[in-house]
């Protein structure tokens, strides 16, 4: 089953908005410290998806697991709201979450980790709710996936395990139309639902961008994957407005801008004005002043563990 | 007591002593027990936590991962050891990363058992020692059974280290019985040396009289014995054997002194050639003793070859006790 949330977007409460524009120019930001030669690496922005893990966060609690990818800088934003700490992972600088040792895409901090390797995670998210249902309270572990990853043998694996042993495991789906440089119609046959379907797994598609719609939608699904102990997909319907990682975007044109027509932070702002303007300059210069502060401190310290 | 009781046991007492280790695998819940039975009655006494797995090895893995990422104390039985290449994912770039690679320590507790090894007919997929494969990955330990160390302080040590462990079994050891009292047959003694991870010593009259040491890990322990009693019977030319059980990371330490009195030391295992554990050992060897040893170092395996299901083929592949009655002679006259 198809929701398509409203095309006007609903108001949002100002935390939820305020954290949705955090995460904006943080993106914003490091693509930006890329082009300055200021950081080391890689990295992968969400622009445009920024909305999945803030319409989630209140549906999780505390001891719930969460499984992020190698575009995690908005799920663990939704979840922490620790810029400082992301930042300086990403930068090696003091205070950074895993001190610099992860970096972007490996970060660890309570139920909360991420990997970078595609489907990995979902067999591990698996275990965890294995443990999870035999300690008997009423949690769940979600792992946040791409719609190319559906193309790795592990995730069959996994959600053939999640429907037999019956574990609590959310599969959130951020199907943005394509996977570095491959479009999901060049890569992906028949559809994620029909591939739940095989499994026996919930499936749920969302397509647009409505934060409160979202959580009113997924508020009893979320419940019955906990209470119930059932394995479900959610499959949103989004876009990646940014490149890939950093200036990689091979798309035409058309793609681009059809990208850039559904952002929604376009769409709020036409919606919301009178919130939307204040709101963003608080963010756009909360995030360069953390830019400035993480930036000027020194180098992050690992005692290697294997000294 | 035969090995794979010794080692049925150690994982029922485990099972038993704590409410957070689980037991995964193919196949392994009763009345079936798994292929080599050597999780029979597990699951009878431990129905929610001795668990058969659809055929995933990776997400076994996984899962078993994701138990020990949560706090539990996880082992999966890899049916056939081959098989781990479908796990290296998981077993290399999740469990042995997680322990270091979030800037603090991960302890994971998590043993990854694969029946290895060959001369049994099974062939080119389901004979092979895959230890070689997984030589050098940090925050990863390598252990092998054997029919002297008991398994269930393996097993303690290996969950103690809060690292993944892989337990290489030999399935020829299976059936063997397990040593006891420091008696092996009318000839061999044996002894423990080193504290931390013990390696069993073998040796004739006393343990300070030997011509050539042989390291071998515990699936080669009767091939050994037996090219050792020959050599003896018939050249009067004396061996030590030392078996470790971890084989990675290596403690080579407390060795030292023995592998100094030897006039050759020679190492033994059955992976195939190439990148072989024999050729790491010798290179942590050659940096310690160098000046001191009287010879190279001389490294016994298997042909650079699949392994054939014949058995007159696969005989003359991997390592028999020949081969190492052979090094041996060569060992005295060189
Ligand atoms: C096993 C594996 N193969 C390849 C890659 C390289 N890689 C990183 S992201 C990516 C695309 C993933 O696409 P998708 O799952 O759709 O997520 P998206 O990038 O669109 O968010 C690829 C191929 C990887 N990290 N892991």
């Amino acid at each position: 089953m198809t929701v398509t949330t409203e095309r006007r977007l609903s108001r949002l409460a100002a935390a939820d908005l305020d954290t949705m524009l955090l995460i904006r120019h943080f993106e914003l930001g490091l693509l930006d410290l890329f082009e300055q030669g200021k950081l080391n690496g890689t990295t992968h922005t969400c622009l445009g998806q920024e909305y999945i893990p803030v319409a989630l966060g209140p549906l999780l609690v505390d001891g719930d697991h969460v499984f992020s990818n190698h575009r995690g800088h908005g799920h663990y934003l939704s979840r922490f709201g620790d810029a400082h700490g992301l930042l300086a992972e990403i930068m090696g600088r003091q205070g950074a979450v895993c001190n610099g040792v992860g970096g972007s895409q490996h970060i660890l901090r309570g139920t909360y980790l991420s990997t970078g390797v595609q489907g990995q995670s979902l067999p591990v998210a698996a275990g965890v709710a294995l443990h999870l249902r035999r300690g008997g309270d009423p949690l769940l572990a979600a792992a946040y996936i791409g719609d190319g990853t559906w193309g790795e043998g592990a995730v069959y694996e996994a959600l053939n395990l999640a429907r037999l042993w019956s574990l609590p495991l959310l599969v959130v789906v951020e199907h943005n139309r394509i996977a570095q440089s491959t479009r999901t119609e060049d890569q992906m046959a028949g559809t994620i639902a029909g591939r739940a379907q095989a499994f026996g797994i919930r499936h749920q598609r969302i397509a647009g961008a409505d934060v409160n719609a979202i959580r009113e939608l997924l508020t009893p699904l979320v419940e019955e994957v906990r209470h119930r102990r059932e394995p479900a997909v959610v499959e949103f319907d989004t876009y990646r407005v940014g490149p890939h990682s950093k200036g990689d975007d091979s798309r035409d044109r058309p793609l681009i801008e059809e990208a850039a027509r559904h952002d929604w932070y376009r769409l709020y702002a036409e919606d919301h004005p009178e919130q939307f303007a204040p709101a963003d300059r608080r963010q756009r210069d909360r995030v360069a002043q953390i830019i400035h502060e993480v930036a000027a401190r020194p180098a992050s310290a690992w005692e290697s563990p294997c000294a | 007591m035969r090995v794979a009781e010794n080692l049925n046991s150690a994982l029922l007492d485990l099972l038993a002593a704590d409410e957070d280790v689980f037991v995964l695998g193919e196949d392994i819940t009763d009345p079936y027990g798994g292929a080599f039975k050597v999780t029979r009655g597990l699951s009878t006494r431990f129905p929610g936590r001795v668990l058969a797995t659809p055929l995933s090895e990776g997400a076994i893995v996984g899962a078993a991962g994701g138990l020990a990422l949560a706090g539990d104390k996880a082992i999966v039985e890899i049916m056939f050891g081959d098989f781990a290449a479908l796990a290296f994912d998981q077993i290399v770039n999740f469990a042995s990363k997680s322990v270091t690679m979030y800037g603090r320590r991960v302890p994971l507790r998590l043993i990854v058992r694969c029946p290895v090894g060959g001369n049994r007919g099974y062939g080119p997929t389901h004979s092979q020692s895959l230890q070689k494969h997984f030589l050098g990955v940090p925050n990863l330990a390598l252990h092998e059974l054997s029919p002297f160390h008991d398994n269930a302080r393996v097993l303690a040590e290996m969950l103690a280290a809060g690292t993944p462990a892989i337990l290489f079994e030999d399935k020829v050891l299976y059936t063997q019985r397990m040593f006891q009292d420091g008696r092996i047959d009318d000839l061999f003694r044996y002894d423990f040396v080193g504290a931390e991870t013990p390696v069993a010593r073998v040796y004739l009259e006393r343990p300070d009289e030997y011509d050539n040491v042989i390291i071998a890990p515990g699936g080669m322990t009767h091939r050994a014995l037996t090219a050792m009693r020959a050599a003896f019977l018939e050249d009067e030319s004396s061996s030590l054997l030392l078996v470790p059980s971890r084989l990675y990371p290596f403690t080579l330490d407390p060795l030292l002194p023995i592998l100094a009195g030897a006039r050759q030391i020679i190492v033994v295992e059955e992976s195939t050639a190439g990148g072989t554990w024999g050729a790491e050992l010798a290179q942590e060897i050659y940096p310690r003793l160098w000046g001191r040893l009287r010879h190279p170092i001389r490294l016994v395996h298997s042909a650079d070859s699949v392994i054939p299901t014949a058995a007159h083929l696969e005989r003359r592949v991997l390592v028999q006790d020949d081969t190492i009655r052979a090094a041996l002679r060569e060992a005295d006259h060189a």
